[in-house]
């Protein structure tokens, strides 16, 4: 892929996964515990991590979570989504290679992650330990279930964005 | 979907419900409410008391209820009111967290009793 190519979908698919999360926090959740999202974003680090490869998804990932927590969220906001958004891509990022596992294992495995990195980063700021603790089997199961949500999205956007990315 | 998938979800449920089990104990008798703010213990409420207790800091104003054996947030001035619509509270080490406040609520179990637990 050429520079300038490469540029373009950067800005791109930045462009799209700060909207996904502008977009998110105008959907109300039905259940009042901190943490709880959609992770809508994660569809676009998804395909940039399937399509482009692991190193144009972190990218992607962090100016997204930079961005974001510029214009919506404030400072304290960016420690949780950067700890979130920087363990679930650990995560999944050797998943996305493996052949055994397709891109919903992925984004349950990112999901998961992501609501513990964000207790991670509670715990810290809270200086409490038995605290969140309490909250990491709920975010959990809520990142299971809204993993399956984006990881079947993702799965069919891929079929689209993977016959108009030119590599 | 591809089978390894489905064991990342069950390995990853398992995993939930062990911390469930294992963090959340029934409530035992005797048990407090405890309110953190700034990760500082602030006070202390018995749960077999109902009264109502306002805190104001310089984060904003809270105001907690224990009724019933329960604890709930009556109010808050915070802007995402989730500590608010949070449900009420009675189990040990469960919590209502407002986080713009750094305001924590957490139960605290009185004196340890196996017997319950495994009753229960």
């Amino acid at each position: 892929m050429s520079k300038s190519r490469k540029v373009a979908y950067y800005g791109i698919l930045s462009a799209l996964a700060i909207l996904m999360g502008y977009v998110e926090t105008m959907i109300p959740m039905p259940v009042p515990i901190p943490g709880v999202k959609i992770g809508l974003s994660n569809i676009v680090v998804l395909l940039a991590l399937y399509v482009m490869g692991s190193k144009d998804g972190f990218a992607i990932s962090v100016v997204r979570v930079a961005v974001s927590a510029l214009l919506f969220k404030g400072f304290a906001g960016f420690w949780y989504s950067l700890a979130g958004a920087a363990l679930s891509y650990i995560v999944m990022m050797p998943l996305s290679k493996s052949k055994k596992v397709s891109i919903i294992g992925t984004s349950v495995a990112g999901g998961v992650f992501h609501n513990i990195g964000q207790i991670i980063v509670a715990w810290f700021v809270l200086g409490r330990g038995v605290v969140v603790l309490y909250l990491i089997p709920v975010l959990m199961v809520s990142g299971i279930v809204t993993g399956i949500g984006i990881g079947l999205v993702s799965k069919y956007c891929i079929v689209y964005t993977d016959r108009h990315i030119i590599k | 979907m591809k089978k390894l998938d489905f064991v990342i979800i069950l390995v990853l449920l398992a995993l939930a419900a062990v911390m469930y089990t294992t963090v959340l104990k029934p409530g035992k008798g005797g048990a407090v409410a405890v309110v953190y703010i700034d990760g500082e213990k602030e006070a202390e409420f018995p749960l077999d008391e109902d009264i109502e207790k306002t805190f104001s800091t310089k984060y904003g104003t809270n105001t907690i209820k224990i009724e019933n054996g329960e604890v709930s947030m009556e109010s808050a001035d915070c802007p995402d009111q989730i500590c608010v619509n949070h449900k009420p509270i009675s189990k040990e080490n469960e919590s209502i967290i407002c986080l713009p406040h750094k305001f924590v609520v957490e139960i605290e179990g009185g004196e340890k009793s196996d017997v319950d637990a495994i009753a229960k």
